[in-house]
Formats: C-alpha cells, sequence, structure tokens
C-alpha cells in the first residue's frame, strides 16, 4: 500500500517515530511550564536531569540488576530527590534577580551534570533493552507496531493528562495555579508556598526524568542527550506559549508528529523544521499559539 | 577622563609589547574573543537583551571569511569585511524575530535560531561538516603585506580589535546609545517618550553580530581553520561566561572576562579532559550566586574609579 508515493508501512511507522518525540517534547515542555509558571525560571537544566533519568535506568540495570520498571518508579524520585536539593541550596538565592539570571544558573548546572556523566561514561552511548513484556510488535492490520513505542506514546499521554487533571482540577491543582498568579497572597492565606516551590521543582524535574527512562530503550544513553532535545523543547514552548498546560501537550505532540513527517518527505529538514515552524508562528502570533505574555 | 586616558594610554603600551612575553597566537586569540564579548555586552550590558545565540555569527562569519579567502581568493581584508556582513544580514535576520518577544523567551529565541544555524553548517557542502574548514590562507593584506608571519599578524588583529572596541564605545557614548540605556532601564518608558524601541534593539543586535562577526573572521584567518565549535551553543554560553566573569555593563569586563576563561581553557585542556565543562559549569553557579558584578565590577566597587553600575537589570517583560 502507498500513500503519496510512500510506503504506508514506513509512513506510518516515521509517524510513530514523530508521536515518540512528541511525547517527550510534551512532557519536557510541561515540566518547563509548569517550573516556570511557580518559580519563574527558565530550568535550562532540564535535559540533563533527563538525562540522568536515562542514566539511572542503565546503572540500575547494570549495577543493581533492577529492570525496567523498577527504574520507572525509582529514577523520578532519585533525581526529583536531587533536584528539590537544588531547588533549596542553590536556586531558593535568585528568586528576586532578573529571570536571566535563572536561565545563567540552571545552564552553568546543566554543563556540571553533563560533565560530570562525560567524564564518567564518555561520550559513546550506552543501550538499555526493551522489557520483556514490551519487545516485539504487533500486527494490527494497516501497520506493524513496534509494541514498545506505542507503550511510550500512550504512557506520556496518560502521565500528562493525569498532570493536567491534577493542576486543572483538584484543590492542590487550585493552589498551584493561584501561587502561579499571586504567591504572596497565597502565602498570606496560610499556604505554605516555600514548600510547594520546592515540591513543584521536584516534581518537574521528576517527570523529565521519567521521560528520560522512556526514551533509554529507544536512543542511545549519553550525556549529550539531554542539550540537544532541551533546545528543541526551547523552541516548543516558544511556539506553544507557557500559559497553558493542555497547550503545551498538544504542541509538543503536533511538533513531533510534523517532525517525523517531515522525515519521511524531505529529511535534510528534519533537523530543523521545528524552528522553521518557531520562525513563522513569531512573524504570525508573536505571543506563541496558545500564549499569553507572562 | 584624564585618569581614563591614562589607563587607556597604559594598556596599549601593554598590548603593543605583549608578544614579547606571551605566544602571539595564543593572544590573537584572546583579542578575537575579547572582542566578540565586548559586542554581546553591547547587547546584555547596555541594552539588556540576553542572547544565547551569538555563537552563530561567530561561526557564520569565520566560515564565510574563510570560504572567501580560501576559494574565492578575496585578500585578507576583503575576508574580514565579507564575514561581518553576513553575520550582520545573519544578525538582521536573528534579530528581527527575536526581538518580537521579550524577556526570557528572547534568549530562548535566539538560542533555538541559532542551533538552526548550527544544523546547517553540519548540513552545507562549504563547511566541511564534522572536519570543519581547513587550510585556510592568511594571504596578503590589501594584496601586500604578507600576514605568515605571526607578530605581523598580532598588531594587524590588535589594530582589528581596538577598531572594534572604539565602534562599541562611540555606539555606548553615543544619542544612540542613551536611548539603548533608557530602553534597559525601563522599555515601557521609553516606548511612551516616543521612541521605536524595536528598531533600536534591532540595529543594536545587527552592530553587535556584525563585530561579532569580525571576531569570528579574524579567528579564522589567525588560526587557518574554523570548526562546529564555533556555531555550537556551547560557544554562545561561553562568551555569556566571558562578559559575566569580567562584569556585565562594564567597557573592560567583557576584555579581562575573555582573557581570564581563554587563559583558564588554555591551562586546563590538556590537565583534566572532560572537566573543563564541569569547571565552567561551576564558575557559572558561583558567578550568579555570589558574584554578580564580575572582575571590574567589583574592583570598580572597591576603588570607585567611577559610580559603579548598580548590577545590570534585564529590562523583564512582566
Amino acid at each position: 500500500m502507498e500513500l503519496f508515493g510512500i510506503p504506508l508501512q514506513a509512513l506510518l511507522s516515521q509517524v510513530l517515530i514523530g508521536l515518540v518525540n512528541g511525547s517527550f517534547y510534551a512532557m519536557l515542555s510541561l515540566g518547563l511550564a509548569i517550573i516556570f509558571g511557580l518559580l519563574n525560571i527558565i530550568n535550562f537544566a532540564h535535559g540533563a536531569f533527563y538525562m540522568i533519568g536515562a542514566y539511572v535506568a542503565y546503572i540500575a540495570l547494570e549495577s543493581f540488576g533492577l529492570g525496567y520498571w523498577w527504574s520507572l518508579a525509582l529514577a523520578p524520585l532519585i533525581v526529583g530527590g536531587f533536584g528539590i536539593l537544588i531547588e533549596r541550596f542553590l536556586l531558593k538565592w535568585i528568586y528576586k534577580l532578573d529571570h536571566l539570571y535563572g536561565l545563567l544558573l540552571t545552564f552553568g548546572l546543566a554543563l556540571i551534570l553533563e560533565g560530570v556523566f562525560r567524564s564518567q561514561f564518555g561520550v559513546s552511548g550506552q543501550r538499555v533493552e526493551v522489557p520483556e513484556a514490551l519487545q516485539g510488535a504487533t500486527n494490527v492490520g494497516f501497520m506493524i507496531l513496534p509494541n514498545y513505542r506505542a507503550w511510550v506514546v500512550i504512557a506520556s499521554l496518560v502521565v500528562c493528562l493525569a498532570t493536567w487533571y491534577v493542576i486543572e482540577r483538584t484543590k492542590l491543582g487550585a493552589y498551584l495555579r493561584a501561587g502561579t498568579e499571586n504567591p504572596q497572597l497565597v502565602q498570606a492565606f496560610g499556604v505554605n508556598v516555600p514548600l510547594m516551590i520546592t515540591l513543584t521543582y521536584g516534581f518537574g524535574v521528576g517527570l523529565a526524568a521519567l521521560a528520560g527512562v522512556l526514551a533509554s530503550p529507544i536512543y542511545q544513553v549519553n550525556p549529550l542527550m539531554g542539550s540537544n532535545l532541551i533546545i528543541v523543547v526551547f523552541a516548543v514552548v516558544v511556539i506553544g506559549g507557557m500559559g497553558s498546560i493542555l497547550g503545551s501537550i498538544v504542541t509538543g505532540l503536533g511538533l513531533g508528529l510534523i517532525e517525523g513527517l517531515t522525515r519521511v518527505f524531505y529529511p535534510e529538514g528534519s533537523s530543523t523544521v521545528v524552528f522553521v515552524i518557531m520562525a513563522i508562528v513569531l512573524l504570525l502570533r508573536p505571543a506563541g499559539l496558545f500564549g499569553k505574555e507572562k | 577622563m584624564r585618569r581614563g586616558t591614562v589607563l587607556n594610554l597604559v594598556l596599549l603600551a601593554l598590548a603593543i609589547l605583549a608578544p614579547a612575553v606571551g605566544y602571539p597566537v595564543f593572544l590573537m586569540k584572546v583579542l578575537c574573543f575579547a572582542l566578540f564579548a565586548c559586542a554581546f555586552n553591547l547587547l546584555i550590558g547596555y541594552t539588556g537583551l540576553l542572547s544565547f545565540g551569538h555563537a552563530a555569527f561567530l561561526g557564520s562569519a569565520g566560515y564565510a571569511a574563510g570560504h572567501a579567502m580560501k576559494v574565492w581568493g578575496f585578500t585578507p581584508e576583503l575576508g574580514l569585511v565579507f564575514g561581518a556582513v553576513v553575520a550582520g544580514l545573519l544578525g538582521f535576520v536573528i534579530g528581527g524575530l527575536a526581538i518580537r518577544r521579550s524577556g526570557i523567551y528572547f534568549s530562548m529565541v535566539t538560542l533555538a535560531l541559532s542551533q538552526m544555524v548550527y544544523f546547517f553548517c553540519l548540513q552545507a557542502p562549504f563547511t566541511g561538516g564534522e572536519d570543519g574548514l581547513q587550510g585556510v590562507p592568511r594571504g596578503k593584506l590589501f594584496g601586500v603585506l604578507p600576514l605568515d608571519n605571526d607578530l605581523t599578524l598580532y598588531y594587524v588583529v590588535l589594530a582589528i580589535f581596538i577598531l572594534g572596541f572604539w565602534l562599541i564605545h562611540r555606539t555606548i557614548h553615543s544619542p544612540f546609545g542613551q536611548v539603548l540605556k533608557a530602553i534597559r532601564e525601563n522599555e515601557a518608558r521609553a516606548l511612551s517618550l516616543g521612541y521605536d524601541v524595536d528598531r533600536y534593539k534591532l540595529v543594536a543586535f545587527v552592530i553587535s553580530a556584525a563585530l561579532s562577526g569580525l571576531a569570528g573572521a579574524t579567528k579564522t584567518l589567525v588560526l587557518g581553520f574554523e570548526t562546529l565549535t564555533d556555531v555550537h551553543w556551547h560557544m554562545s554560553g561561553e562568551v555569556v561566561l566571558m562578559t559575566l566573569v569580567g562584569g556585565l555593563g562594564t567597557v573592560w569586563g567583557p576584555v579581562v572576562g575573555a582573557a581570564v576563561i581563554v587563559t583558564l581553557q588554555n591551562e586546563l585542556a590538556d590537565k583534566v579532559g572532560a572537566w573543563v565543562t564541569v569547571i565552567t559549569g561551576a564558575i557559572f553557579v558561583v558567578c550568579v550566586l555570589a558574584f554578580r558584578r564580575g572582575i571590574v565590577g567589583e574592583l570598580a566597587a572597591l576603588f570607585k574609579v567611577r559610580k559603579p553600575e548598580p548590577a545590570p537589570v534585564v529590562a523583564s517583560d512582566s
């Protein structure tokens, strides 16, 4: 079967890869948006935490014999806890300063983390095996669906939507949204805002680590995997705007999809298409698709 | 003012005598990065715009100048001008897009667009991809003065640096520069006073990009090659670090910062390997947490040479 002169199987598998990438974009830009909302910091180290998440999966397997499912639970906790320490000891000193210092501080952190892992593991990639339960592929009629990739898309969608639900529909989320609008007032109502900020950072970072574990069997685990991704995610954030949670998820998945399709029709452009779209969006709708400038 | 003139003359004398004690190629590298950091400082220090994509200008001009001198047989001065023009045009495009957003988004847009330039340089046929552009000849300046001698080239590079530095100095102290400072301090107010803020920002961006390009083209002329390192986002971070270490918004800060960072990398490169990145990151963290005025800013505060500028505030978009 063919579509636009491209075998359908090839087209659909690129679409699936696009959706997998899109899931990572969505999870990371979601974390960035939540953190920015409450901390007013663009977390450059987000990519580094994603990378560490993937390494936790690798180390857990190689050194402790703990399988994929363990990593999936442990990595967000370990890396999230690490993020909490960083927030308590470093980030909290710069909240009163201009936004730009937050970017610079987390940029420095990203370099440190990347450098440490590079000196430990080198630049070549390590592989993590796909867990047994998700190996193989399913024939769904019109295409052969690799189980693991399907799982990544579904799992990250569930996580993203759960996050959306908690933030938009629960009392805890209401505190969070109120804290984003006016932290002083929320504090005056007796909510422990500093604690909320700390936990939010931990959560955002944990989300990045979770994405890293999900990515570990697909991509090579290497120290630079995060920084290459985070720049694309920045573009995603500029395109979507950070005002809306659902907007981040939709933009992330959508751009992943477009990137996948570009890989089919114009492979040379696949690494730059997101940036081109960003430029077009800046020209037509400077505030971003779902943006309210903050 | 007189004290300033004396200081400048002493520094000039030191720069002229420097090759007697230092290795000329290393000194030229410092000068190139110093010019790069000064050009960057024009944006962050005097306009309040944090560009995280200045490597795009350094690198693209390096490639453009290198290609022009190697393949098209341009003389060095034409090659350098060509590089600066290419970077200026690129700055017009990137700056024009980036100033449509402010604050932190501005930084993210510049970073993303410079990453696009990186991918372009990775794939374009004339850059040599991963191998880089090799064997750029030094040629003869104006077709007469051969630059093969390191010492001759050093004084040419010094002249280029002084020209660039003077241009930036003139820009800052012109009425135009005063408007830039007004935008840094309070963008809304500058706008309400009737200044076309976007146009001022764009012109500042283009000047900064073109001078960064001049630095990049000169660096290619000195080293004879250009690689992807110069367009990589690490380089964009490095120029931020140089300016931060030296002192944001100070005249000499970027020069001092560039000298410190280039020396540090030179000294550390073969001793610690991958830990250079870690050390660079740690300097970033320390500077942001405890040392925001930078070396020159702290010295100025210490000696009260002039009224210390407050830690620069970037126009916030809230």
